[in-house]
C-alpha cells in the first residue's frame, strides 16, 4: 500500500488526539447492518511489477493501430502527436493541478486556456470559444440546448450525414427536455437538402462538415435559409484537422460550431477522454454552456486571468444553470493546444494537406479494384466507397490479415439494409504508400 | 525599457518568476515547431472549398513551445507541489503507474470502432472494472459511459425517468436537499424535472420530517450526496431510502464522497437505486486542470434494463459490445463511443494497487486525517458542526467575527504560506464555509505543519492584523484579481494588438 504514508504508530496517536479509541468510532453514523469489518471479495494489493504485468497482459489481447494499417475514421482519427505534447502535459504541475478556483496560483491552467479559447475561435472562424466540453457528441447536444434556449423554440433538424452518436445523444436529450428532433435517414450521395425542413418552430439545422460520409459542402445557403427562418446553423466538425484545408464553418454563415478536437495531441484512446470544442457568435456569449476564461487585471494593476461568466453555472444559479457541466477536458484541451502551438500556421495547413493527399491517392488506389467504387466526389481525408458484397464482414476478413481497413457503415447504422455495403475509410498522415497498397491488396483478395 | 513599477526590475521578472507573454505575442510567420514532409501533388478535392484565408495561429519553434508551457506549469498549484485541501474535490497524490499503463501500445492507440475481435483486451478489462465498481458498491449493474460526475448524475436521473415513463408513471418532481452540489438541481432539471429543495437540519443531515413532508405520488426520486458535503454521513439514510420507496419513486444517491466509506460500506446495503462514482476521486486520476473525469453509474436490477448503450457483454464468442439495444429499453446514448478508457485504465491500475485491503485502508485514512485536522484546530477555527466527520473537515467563519477578515481574506493568506486554500463558501449551508480534504495520502508531518499554518492565521486574524489579511497574497504571480471587471466586459481571446503585457525581448 505504497501510496498510503501512514503508520500503524501515526493511526494510534491520531485517534488518541481526535479522541476516539478505534476507526469504528469514527464510523458509528453507518447502519449496523451496512457497517463491513472483512474486506470486500476482491484481490488483495499488489506490487508495481504485478500491476503492469496483469494490464501489459489485457493490451497484449489487442490489435492497436501502432501495430497494424489503419484506416479508420467515423469520428476518431490517428494522427501522429509530438514527443513533446505528451512530456508538457505530463508536467506535475499540469497534470495533478485542479480546476482554477485561485486565480492567483493557477495562472499557467488559465493562460493555456486562453490560448485554447482564441485558437479555437480562430479554427472555426468563430467569434468566441469555451474552455472545451466532454467530447464533439455531447457538445453537439449541449448546442441544440442553447439554440432552444436562443431562439426559444423546439425542434432540432439533423442532417442524415451527421454522426449517429452525435444525432443518438441529441435524441436523448430531446427526450428527456421534451424539443423535438427531425433527421431524414442518412443520404450517402450528399445530396439532402434540409433547408426545406426548417420551419417557425425549428431552433437549429444540426449539419456535420465534411459530413460523415467525407463530403465537403457549401454550407452557406442552407445558412442564409436558416436566418430567414429566425433559426441557427449548427455545424459540427468530427475531424478538426480538416479546417486547416477548407473554408471554416463561421465564414459559411454557422452560428454556433462544435467539434472534436481528438485529432490534435489527443490519443485515439479506445474513444475517450476527447476534447468537445465549442464556438459561438458574441451575442451568444451568455447562452454558452460550459467554462470560460477571461483576460482582467490584478489590484497591481497587472494583466491576468480569471475564470469568468460563472453566473452561467450549475454552482450559482443551481437549477437555473445554463447547463449541469461542471467540468472541462482540461488536460486534453492542454493537449490539443499544445499541439497546434507546434504546428503553427504553416504547420497546420501542411498537416492538412498531408491529410488530403494521403486520402486523394487511397481513393485512386481503391477505385481502380474490381467491383469498388468511391462515392464521396469531394472530401478531405475520408471518403465512402461502395462494395460489391456487405462491409461489416469485408472489415473483420481484412482484420484476419492484420489490416484495419475502415469502418462498415453497418457499425454506425445497424438496421440500414441500404447502407450495408459501404465502407468509411480515412487516411492520414500516419498512413504510408505501403499502408495503402496493403489494404488495396487485401481489399482485392478479400473480395474476389 | 522602463523600470516595472511593482517589481523594481526591468522585464517585471522577478527571479525565478517569469512574465509569459501569450504564444500569439511571440510567434513569428513561418516558424514551426515539427518537420512534416512536403505533401504529394494531388489535384484537390476539396469541392472549391479550400481555405481562403490563413487560420491567424502564431509560428513558434519546439524549444520556444516547451519554454513557454514548462513556464505556464511553473505558475500552478499541484498536488506534486503540496497539500491541495479543496473540499469536494478530493486531491490526492496521483500515481505515475497509472499513467505508464494508459499510454501502453494496444491501449492507447485503439480506435473505438475496430472490429470487436480485435479489441477483446480492452472489452475485457472494462468488464474487470464493471466487476470491482459492483463489488465495492453492492450493486449488480454499471453504465459505464458517462464522462464526468456530472454526467453520471445526468445518466442516473435519465434511467429513473425511464423506468418511471416504462410503468406509465409520469412523476414531476426530484426532491434535492439545500446541501447538495449544484449539479444535483441543475441535473434534475436537465432532466426536465422540478427541483423541490430539502432543508437540511441543525446538525448538517437531511431534516427526515421536512423530507416525509414532501413525498407524495409525483416524486420521481431523491438525490442524496452521502457522506453528504457537510463531511457526514446522513444517519438516517435507510429510512429514507425505505419512505422513497413506499412513495413509488428512486433513491440517486451522488457517489461523489465514496471515497469516504469505499471498501467499508457498500451503498447497496442502504437500499439506494443508483450511484455514480467520480472515478478521478475515489480512484485518482489526474485531474489536470479540472478534467477529463469520469462518471460511471452503479444501478439496482429495476433501473439496469435501461442504462444507456454500449454495453460490455460476455458471451460464448468471447466479450461483446451492444451499441443497440435489442429491447429498446436503453434510455439511448449519453457520450460518443464507449465511455472514458483512459481513466478506465487508470482506475483499475489504482484498484489492483490497493486490492481490497487496501482501498478499505484507503477511505479509514481519508477518514482519519481530517478528524485529525478537525480535532487539532477545533480550538481555533470553528467546526460547523459538533462531533466527528467522515473526509471533509468544516468550519464556519465564526472564529473570524469581528476580526474584520473573511473567509476569503482567510482563503488568500493561506496562498503566501505555500498551500492551496481549502473549498471556500461551499457548502451553502453553513455561514462563511471552509471545507477542508486533506485526503488519504498526507502524512502525518505534513498535517501538523498545516495545521501549525491555519493555527497561527487564526491567531494573528484575531489580534487584530486585517490589513495583512485584504492585502493577500502577496508572494504569487498575480495578486488579487478584479473578477467583476473580468465578467462585465468579457475579453475571451486574444486578438492583434491588444497586448497589455511586457514583449518578451
Amino acid at each position: 500500500m505504497r501510496y498510503l504514508p501512514l503508520t500503524p504508530a501515526d493511526r494510534q496517536s491520531m485517534l488518541a488526539r481526535i479522541g476516539v479509541r478505534s476507526m469504528d468510532d469514527l464510523y458509528r453514523d453507518v447502519p449496523p447492518k451496512a457497517r463491513r469489518d472483512k474486506p470486500v471479495d476482491l484481490p488483495s494489493h499488489q506490487g508495481e511489477l504485478e500491476v503492469e504485468r496483469a494490464i501489459g497482459a489485457l493490451a497484449a489481447k489487442n490489435l492497436g493501430t501502432a501495430k497494424a494499417p489503419s484506416f479508420l475514421g467515423a469520428g476518431a482519427y490517428r494522427h501522429h502527436v509530438p514527443a513533446a505534447v505528451d512530456h508538457l502535459i505530463q508536467r506535475g504541475e499540469f497534470l495533478t493541478s485542479y480546476t482554477p478556483y485561485q486565480p492567483e496560483v493557477t495562472q499557467g491552467t488559465l493562460e493555456y486556456l486562453f490560448e485554447f479559447q482564441t485558437q479555437v475561435a480562430l479554427l472555426t472562424g468563430m467569434e468566441v470559444a469555451n474552455a472545451s466540453m466532454y467530447d464533439g457528441g455531447t457538445a453537439c447536444a449541449e448546442a441544440v440546448m442553447m439554440a432552444n434556449r436562443v431562439t426559444r423554440r423546439s425542434k432540432a433538424v439533423l442532417s442524415g450525414a451527421l454522426h449517429p452518436h452525435y444525432a443518438e445523444i441529441t435524441r436523448t436529450h430531446a427526450h428527456f427536455l421534451g424539443f423535438k428532433v427531425e433527421q431524414p435517414p442518412a443520404d450517402p450521395e450528399g445530396k439532402e437538402d434540409l433547408a426545406r425542413l426548417v420551419d417557425a418552430d425549428t431552433s437549429c439545422v444540426v449539419v456535420q462538415n465534411p459530413n460523415v460520409f467525407g463530403h465537403i459542402q457549401d454550407l452557406s445557403g442552407l445558412a442564409e435559409a436558416c436566418h430567414k427562418a429566425g433559426a441557427l446553423l449548427v455545424v459540427a466538425v468530427t475531424e478538426v484537422v480538416s479546417l486547416g484545408a477548407i473554408e471554416p464553418p463561421g465564414a459559411m454563415g454557422a452560428d454556433i460550431v462544435v467539434a472534436e478536437g481528438q485529432a490534435l495531441g489527443n490519443s485515439l484512446g479506445f474513444g475517450g477522454p476527447y476534447v468537445g470544442l465549442f464556438a459561438t457568435r458574441e451575442k451568444f456569449l451568455r447562452q454558452m454552456p460550459g467554462r470560460l476564461v477571461g483576460e482582467t487585471k490584478d489590484v497591481d494593476g497587472r494583466r491576468g486571468w480569471v475564470l469568468t461568466l460563472s453566473t452561467r453555472e450549475q454552482h450559482i444559479r443551481r437549477e437555473k444553470a445554463t447547463s449541469n457541466i461542471c467540468t472541462n477536458s482540461g488536460l486534453c484541451a492542454l493537449a490539443f493546444t499544445i499541439h497546434l502551438t507546434l504546428l503553427g500556421e504553416a504547420g497546420f495547413q501542411r498537416l492538412a494537406a498531408l491529410n488530403h493527399a494521403a486520402a486523394c491517392m487511397l481513393a485512386d488506389k481503391l477505385a481502380t479494384l474490381p467491383g469498388v467504387s468511391v462515392l464521396t466526389r469531394s472530401f478531405f481525408n475520408e471518403f465512402t466507397v461502395k462494395l460489391p458484397k456487405p462491409a461489416g464482414p469485408v472489415v473483420e476478413a481484412l482484420a484476419k490479415r492484420g489490416i484495419l481497413g475502415g469502418v462498415p457503415a453497418s457499425r454506425l447504422w445497424p438496421n440500414e439494409k441500404a447502407l450495408e455495403n459501404l465502407l468509411l475509410v480515412a487516411a492520414t498522415e500516419t498512413n504510408t504508400g505501403a499502408d495503402m497498397d496493403a489494404l488495396a491488396a487485401a481489399l482485392k483478395e478479400v473480395l474476389a | 525599457m522602463n523600470v516595472d513599477p511593482v517589481t523594481g526590475t526591468y522585464s517585471g521578472n522577478r527571479g525565478l518568476q517569469v512574465e509569459e507573454p501569450l504564444i500569439f505575442e511571440q510567434g513569428e510567420e513561418g516558424r514551426c515547431g515539427v518537420d512534416l514532409p512536403e505533401p504529394a501533388k494531388v489535384a484537390s478535392r476539396l469541392g472549391n472549398l479550400a481555405r481562403r484565408k490563413p487560420v491567424g495561429l502564431p509560428g513558434l519553434s519546439e524549444p520556444q513551445v516547451v519554454r513557454h508551457y514548462t513556464r505556464l506549469s511553473q505558475k500552478n498549484y499541484a498536488i506534486d507541489t503540496g497539500l491541495y485541501p479543496l473540499g469536494s474535490c478530493t486531491m490526492k497524490h496521483n500515481p505515475r503507474l497509472n499513467e505508464k499503463m494508459v499510454r501502453l501500445q494496444g491501449l492507447a492507440d485503439l480506435h473505438p470502432l475496430q472490429p470487436v475481435s480485435t479489441v477483446q483486451g480492452a472489452l475485457e478489462l472494462i468488464d474487470q472494472l464493471a466487476h470491482w465498481l459492483k463489488t465495492l458498491t453492492g450493486m449488480p449493474a454499471v453504465a459505464m459511459s458517462p464522462g464526468a460526475g456530472a454526467h453520471g448524475e445526468l445518466c442516473g436521473i435519465m434511467a429513473i425517468r425511464a423506468a418511471l415513463e416504462h410503468r406509465g408513471d409520469a412523476r414531476k418532481r426530484i426532491l434535492v436537499p439545500e446541501s447538495a452540489h449544484g449539479t444535483n438541481p441543475a441535473t434534475a432539471a436537465a432532466c426536465g424535472y422540478e427541483v423541490d429543495p430539502i432543508p437540511a437540519n441543525a446538525k448538517g443531515r437531511v431534516d427526515l420530517e421536512a423530507f416525509r413532508a414532501k413525498l407524495g405520488p409525483d416524486v420521481a426520486g431523491i438525490m442524496i450526496t452521502n457522506p453528504n458535503t457537510c463531511g457526514l454521513f446522513e444517519p438516517d439514510i435507510v429510512e429514507i431510502a425505505e419512505a422513497i420507496h413506499g412513495a413509488g419513486g428512486f433513491f440517486y444517491c451522488d457517489g461523489a464522497n465514496f471515497n469516504a466509506i469505499v471498501g467499508r460500506v457498500r451503498p447497496g446495503d442502504l437500499g439506494i437505486d443508483c450511484m455514480h462514482i467520480n472515478l478521478h476521486k475515489t480512484f485518482s486520476t489526474p485531474h489536470g486542470g479540472g478534467g477529463p473525469g469520469a462518471g460511471p453509474v452503479v444501478l439496482s436490477e429495476a433501473l439496469a434494463p435501461f442504462a444507456p448503450v454500449p454495453w460490455v457483454v460476455h458471451g460464448a464468442k468471447g466479450f461483446d459490445l451492444v451499441e443497440q439495444d435489442p429491447k429498446k429499453q436503453a434510455f439511448g446514448r449519453l457520450k460518443g463511443f464507449h465511455g472514458q478508457m483512459g481513466m478506465f485504465v487508470r482506475a483499475l491500475a489504482y484498484m489492483m494497487s490497493h486490492g481490497s485491503d487496501g482501498l478499505k485502508q484507503v477511505a479509514e485514512d481519508a477518514v482519519l486525517n481530517a478528524n485529525y485536522i478537525l480535532a487539532s484546530l477545533k480550538d481555533d477555527m470553528s467546526p460547523a458542526f459538533p462531533g466527528t466527520c467522515m473526509h471533509e473537515a468544516l468550519f464556519d467563519d465564526h472564529f473570524l467575527k469581528d476580526t474584520g477578515v473573511t473567509t476569503l481574506d482567510f482563503a488568500k493568506a493561506l496562498i503566501d504560506e505555500g498551500y492551496h486554500p481549502m473549498t471556500m463558501y461551499f457548502p451553502l449551508v453553513v455561514h462563511g464555509a471552509l471545507l477542508v480534504e486533506p485526503t488519504e495520502t498526507e502524512s502525518k508531518d505534513s498535517l501538523d505543519r498545516f495545521i501549525e499554518v491555519l493555527r497561527s492565521l487564526a491567531r494573528r486574524a484575531k489580534s487584530g492584523d486585517a490589513a495583512y489579511f485584504e492585502a493577500a497574497p502577496k508572494l504569487t504571480p498575480r495578486r488579487r484579481l478584479d473578477e467583476t471587471a473580468a465578467a462585465r466586459k468579457p475579453v475571451l481571446r486574444w486578438v492583434p494588438g491588444s497586448n497589455t503585457a511586457k514583449a518578451a525581448e
